[in-house]
């Protein structure tokens, strides 16, 4: 490998047969090249996929209360189940191990909503200050809603950015302006934004503002938790899990419903449906490897026919430098030591050339599920080299067989 | 430097087997020009493929300079190739990639010498022929005279003890053979010893020794009185 004189062989050979080191290069360099955006492609649409879930609160769970339709201790069906602020403080409480963030949240209906002399028709709810974080919502102006708002019963809201966009674009910034709310003033303290646009048409005030001046009562219309960040996919589906079943639990009991009553109250569990779309990402991302290792096997085929032709081609040349005293192995050296020189050279040389469209051209990207394709750089390095490996090894049977050829049917070949 | 005793060779084609050399006998001491002349097919390139160790003989003896070649691996025969032998043929078998420098070179890389000393001995040589100033020349911008020339340095370039030259102005007009023929046996006049197979009466008197095969034997083995090449050339 480091006899300098065979270098300068190699190197007076590969000088001198330009077209044919090219085509070895232009196959190497291509296949590893394609592996290489497909393996980032499989990546992207992963991370696109997780993006658009981590948007939408991918760990949350909820729950909802219905109407009874069984019988259960003495209470008749058709009855009303009512979340309470009890509810939300108990079960916070209790699955603190279970629960990150929690939110409750009041609709506020058949208000009317105001802005000067324009009458104004959006959701309005009263919320957490977590439920900033159980919605994973962005402010883009002023702030979300706070402690203080919630104990001093502050009569302030928060707008999606599309209701700035729709109400007030004639001025610099919504914030302090007021919204006149069934007659009552309230203050804009902040804009947030979502990932989904509907989501950007509410009016969200304190829980405690909501249920004082609106509705007068300490019922809440559901219940929000996101479970804490955990290791791996497999251990977040199963907490929340643990916390979904500890809520019905709670509540049913809580509530005097028959545990087999599925219309009493609703649950709500993000994960499980991820778990399903993760599914399908692994199994893009399965197929892109099936389609990269095809293509790496497509390189080592081309490789080794490239390695066929050129033995043959220089059966010839073989054959005069046996004859003028090259031993088999070095004739066997000679040829392996350009096949890896060139693969090696041109299969970095694609690695570099794909990771760096990668690099500048990723994150750039913007198709619907794909979000900055990227590859690992250990995986792109041992694909280099397993095609270096078995292009050698495919090269080395036909470099071998040429090497023990007899000299005279070297040369007799025309 | 050269003895062969009872040599035979046969070659083998699907079941039946031709054999062409039945039991060779030949001497040759250092310093001779010998011909080996015989019509088409008569076994001539066999006999000095044997010689020159590209092909193995079925049954006999061959010693060169008193070392007997025997039951040589393929690396061993590589070697001996490499250090006793220097080789001409018809087709001239340069490397049609390198150039006439690189290719009178190619002996002496395989002689493990270094790239600089190379050089300077191959330009050397590249003199000898008369061909210094197409030293960065390739193959296919010489003639074939020229081309035979670089091959003939080629062998010499090793410093080999035999020359074995099979027709090698077979492909060459007769002006261009009696120049490649003055050069040969200008090397001979140095002391080399040198082996031409050849089917030309008239290269073969150049030479000082005619050997004749017919038949698969040496029907004949006769000194001649050497005609100088230098004679015909300008
Ligand atoms: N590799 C081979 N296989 C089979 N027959 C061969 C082979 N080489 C030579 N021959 C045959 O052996 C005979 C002698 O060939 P060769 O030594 O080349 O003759 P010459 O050089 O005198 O013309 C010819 O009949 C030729 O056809
Ligand atoms: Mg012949």
């Amino acid at each position: 490998m480091f006899d300098i004189e065979r270098w300068q062989e190699i190197f007076d050979t590969i000088r001198k047969n330009k077209l044919r080191t090219f085509l070895t290069g232009l196959s190497v360099a291509s296949g590893i090249f394609i592996l290489v955006i497909l393996l980032g492609f499989g990546n992207g649409m992963q991370n696109g996929i997780e993006k658009e879930f981590q948007e939408d609160a991918i760990t949350k769970v909820s729950a909802w209360p219905g109407v009874t339709s069984k019988e259960y201790n003495g209470l008749n069906p058709g009855r009303r189940i009512r979340f309470m602020n009890e509810d939300f403080e108990t079960i916070g409480y209790n699955f603190n191990d279970l629960i990150e963030y929690g939110t409750a949240r009041v609709y506020v209906r058949g208000a009317t909503v105001n802005y000067g002399p324009e009458s104004l028709a959006y959701d309005l709810f009263g919320a957490n200050p977590d439920f900033q974080f159980v919605e994973n919502i962005k402010m883009v102006e002023g702030r979300y809603i706070n402690q203080t708002d919630e104990k001093a019963y502050k009569k302030v809201v928060v707008i999606g950015k599309k209701i700035r966009d729709d109400v007030f674009r004639d001025l610099d910034s919504p914030i302090g302006e007021f919204l006149d709310i069934s007659g009552i003033r309230f203050k804009i303290v902040g804009v947030y934004s979502e990932m989904i646009d509907e989501e950007e048409e509410r009016i969200i005030m304190p829980n405690t503002t909501a249920q004082l001046i609106m509705t007068g009562e300490t019922q809440v219309n559901s219940l929000e938790y996101t479970i804490p960040r955990m290791d791996n996919f497999e251990q977040a589906v199963a907490t929340a899990k643990a916390l979904e079943n500890s809520l019905r639990g709670y509540l049913l009991k809580e509530h005097q419903v028959s545990p087999d009553d599925t219309s009493a109250m609703e649950f709500g569990n993000a994960l499980e449906q991820a778990k399903r779309f993760y599914g399908l990402t692994n199994n893009i991302k399965l197929f892109f490897w099936f389609v990269g290792v095809c293509t790496i096997i497509a390189g080592v085929v081309g490789v080794s026919n490239i390695m066929l032709i050129v033995v043959k081609e220089r059966t010839r040349e073989i054959g005069i430098r046996k004859a003028l005293g090259a031993k088999p192995w070095s004739i066997v050296g000679m040829i392996l030591h350009e096949a890896i020189f060139v693969t090696a050279i041109s299969g970095f040389g694609g690695l570099v050339f794909s990771m760096l469209l990668l690099e500048f051209v990723g994150p750039h990207v913007e198709i619907e599920y794909v979000l900055n394709p990227s590859v690992d750089l250990k995986v792109a390095v041992a694909t280099v080299l397993l095609l270096i490996f078995s292009g050698t090894t495919a090269g080395f049977f036909p470099a071998w067989r040429a090497a023990r050829i007899k000299v005279i049917e070297a040369l007799r070949d025309e | 430097m050269i003895e062969i005793k009872d040599l035979h060779k046969s070659y083998k084609m699907g079941s039946n087997s031709l054999h062409v050399l039945k039991g060779i006998n030949f001497k040759a001491e250092k310093g001779e020009l010998v011909a080996i002349m015989g019509s088409s097919g008569s076994g001539k390139s066999t006999l000095l493929n044997i010689i020159g160790m590209l092909d193995l003989a079925d049954t006999g003896e061959y010693v060169l300079d008193e070392v007997p070649i025997k039951n040589l691996s393929e690396t061993k025969a590589a070697q001996y190739r490499n250090k006793f032998l220097g080789f001409v043929f018809q087709s001239f078998n340069l490397i049609n990639y390198k150039n006439a420098i690189e290719n009178v070179a190619l002996p002496l890389y395989y002689q493990r010498v270094g790239r600089k000393e190379r050089q300077e001995k191959a330009l050397n040589y590249l003199d000898k022929v008369g061909l210094k100033e197409w030293a960065t020349h390739l193959p296919s911008e010489l003639s074939g005279g020229q081309k035979q020339r670089v091959a003939i340095a080629r062998a010499m370039a090793a410093e080999p003890k035999v020359l074995l030259a099979d027709e090698p102005t077979g492909a060459l007009d007769s002006k261009t053979s009696y120049e490649v023929m003055d050069l040969i046996q200008n090397i001979n006049d140095e002391g080399n010893t040198i082996l031409v197979v050849t089917h030309e009466e008239d290269i073969a008197h150049m030479c000082k020794r005619i050997v004749h095969l017919k038949d698969g034997v040496i029907v004949e083995d006769k000194k001649v009185e050497q005609v100088r090449a230098s004679e015909y050339v300008q």
